[in-house]
């Protein structure tokens, strides 16, 4: 069974369904997403909070609705196939797609472009090595959030938190609510990596105290978690001797950082930025392997779906043109180089055809490095600085964005950079 | 006249735009540093009557899942957050249900609907 794809999209979460709409948009005559949950929409079904959406949807909405509204953009279109309960084995790099489900069997897909969509995982308790006994009740956040609301059983009763990101703080909310006791949210860190409101509005409302500066350094049970020990930090992160306190708990959940999933783009040997662990793209959203594009989690953890979609809509659009021979050839390439106190920017290239489009507006989405107030963001090339924005807050837990007027790029050389003046 | 001022994080929305609020004998007088009006209107209610959004699930029968999401169709006072999540606790419904139908009519009497937040539809025997 072979056929040919206009656009093939790997993942039917806020991006893929983003990337697909945005195809169709942009004359895309067919395109398929494949999930591999039995149901499009990706981790925001679990997400039933609200606080998604004003951005691109200019409302407020839970991350069901959110979901809600991407698949109502995706279906009853002719030009757009969705396939659920299926598993994407292998990408080849002529675009050929290898998937399996169970009443279609083996798949074999070929596509003139292909979206890479497939969002991020969880770092587990394997990943960050806390040390002491194996007991059951250690769980990452989403895969307690998924227990509690969607498949309707609890993980415990009495829980420790590790990890001030997002998915950890909406989780103490969330298990209080359930009428369980969260006795306490530990961070590593000397700063939360969790937006403010989710501080106030998690912790803060259930006087659920946050330790900044501690972790984990033993879980104690034989069969069931039973409590665990803490200590403070140091500022290389290394609990400092005598500072342990035990903590009563039946439950650990690890809110420990998310790893963009990138099985497949390895098996593509696509080029791979060390620092946002995804493939390295340019304003396009293309990777470094021609008619591959890559958006959404996969490419750089965001901290909100919003500008998932935003991305995902730019790499629909682009390989929707190339599908179509639309694309105008990339005459020269500029490196995008994160520096000073900017730890990772998406694009890290941008691709210029000879004739700039003179409406085209590349747009940069940077991390800081540690947190700042009243700082400068400069992007420049050499000593030409192309924008220089203050910025009164900086935190690594909330993306930056600036919008360029490609035709800024007429004049420059190979390189820019992306830092902070303090 | 007692005079404070107030530094709070406004979470309307995820921006989190620190708010400088003078209040003067118990009333909000002043607000600055927020980006947009729903940060106003927040420090007023954070000081006098703070109110969150509720988001939950109840059980359903019948169903894909044997959970339906729920949201307040609006903000409920804070203090009494936990009791209506308890009261959601016991609700059960039958599906199919549809985004944004009414779960629970006037929760706890407090003049708030609280809806379904996703479609559910029936379980193919």
């Amino acid at each position: 069974m072979n056929q040919l794809y206009d656009v093939i999209i790997v993942g039917g979460g806020p991006a893929g369904l983003s990337a697909a709409y945005s195809a169709w948009e942009n004359g895309a005559k067919k395109i398929i997403v494949i999930e591999r949950d039995r149901e499009l929409g990706g981790i925001l079904q679990q997400c039933i909070h609200n606080g998604f959406g004003l951005h691109h949807f200019k409302e407020e909405l839970t991350g069901p609705g959110y979901a809600h509204k991407c698949i109502e953009l995706v279906k009853d279109k002719p030009e757009i196939e969705t396939l659920v309960d299926t598993m994407v084995l292998d990408v080849q790099n002529n675009k050929t797609v290898i998937a399996v489900n169970p009443e279609k069997g083996l798949m074999k897909l070929e596509g003139k472009t292909v979206i890479l969509t497939m969002g991020c995982r969880e770092r587990t308790r394997g990943a960050i090595r806390i040390p002491g006994e194996r007991p059951a009740g250690v769980f990452t956040a989403g895969a307690a959030q998924r227990m509690v609301n969607m498949e309707g059983y609890l993980p415990g009763h009495k829980i420790v938190i590790l990890g001030s990101g997002d998915i950890g703080l909406i989780m103490a909310r969330r298990m209080s609510l359930e009428g369980c006791k969260v006795q306490a949210c530990l961070e590593i860190c000397p700063f939360s990596n969790g937006l403010t409101r989710n501080i106030v509005q998690c912790l803060n409302d259930y006087n659920i105290p946050l330790y900044l500066s501690h972790t984990i350094v033993a879980i104690h049970g034989e069969e069931r978690v039973t409590g665990i020990t803490v200590a403070k930090v140091d500022e290389r992160m290394t609990p400092i001797p005598g500072t342990e306190f035990d903590i009563e708990c039946d439950t650990v959940l690890l809110s420990v950082g998310l790893i963009p999933e990138n099985e497949l783009s390895r098996g593509l040997n696509l080029d791979m930025n060390p620092l946002t662990n995804g493939p390295v793209v340019d304003q396009h959203r293309e990777t470094s392997l021609e008619g591959f594009f890559a958006a959404g989690n996969v490419v750089h953890v965001h901290d909100l779906v919003d500008f998932v979609s935003e991305e995902a809509e730019i790499a629909g659009k682009y390989a929707a043109l190339k599908a179509q021979g639309k694309l105008s050839a990339d005459n020269r390439s500029v490196k995008v180089s994160a520096v000073d106190g900017v730890r990772t920017c998406v694009p890290q290239k941008v691709t210029l055809p000879a004739e700039i489009p003179a409406d085209e507006k590349i747009k940069l989405f940077m991390r800081v490095a540690a947190p700042h107030r009243k700082v400068k963001l400069v992007v420049k090339s050499g000593e030409n600085v192309l924008l220089s924005r203050p910025l009164p807050v900086a935190k690594p837990s909330e993306m930056i964005a600036v919008e360029i007027p490609a035709a800024k790029f007429n004049q420059i050389g190979d390189e820019i950079t992306v830092g902070l003046v303090l | 006249m007692a005079v404070e001022t107030r530094v709070m994080n406004c979470i309307m929305c995820p921006m989190g735009c620190e708010l400088t609020v003078t209040i003067e004998d118990g009333a909000v007088t002043n607000v600055t540093g927020n980006t947009c009006p729903r940060g106003a209107i927040y420090a007023k209610n954070e000081v006098t009557a703070p109110k969150r959004m509720l988001t939950s699930t109840v059980a359903i029968e019948g169903g894909v899942l044997p959970l339906l999401p729920v949201v307040s169709a609006d903000v409920l006072p804070k203090e009494r957050i936990l009791d209506c999540a308890c009261y959601l606790r016991g609700i059960k419904v039958q599906a199919p249900v549809k985004t944004g139908d009414v779960i629970v009519e006037n929760i706890l009497g407090l003049g708030i609907n609280i809806i379904a937040s996703r479609d559910m539809e029936l379980h193919a025997q």
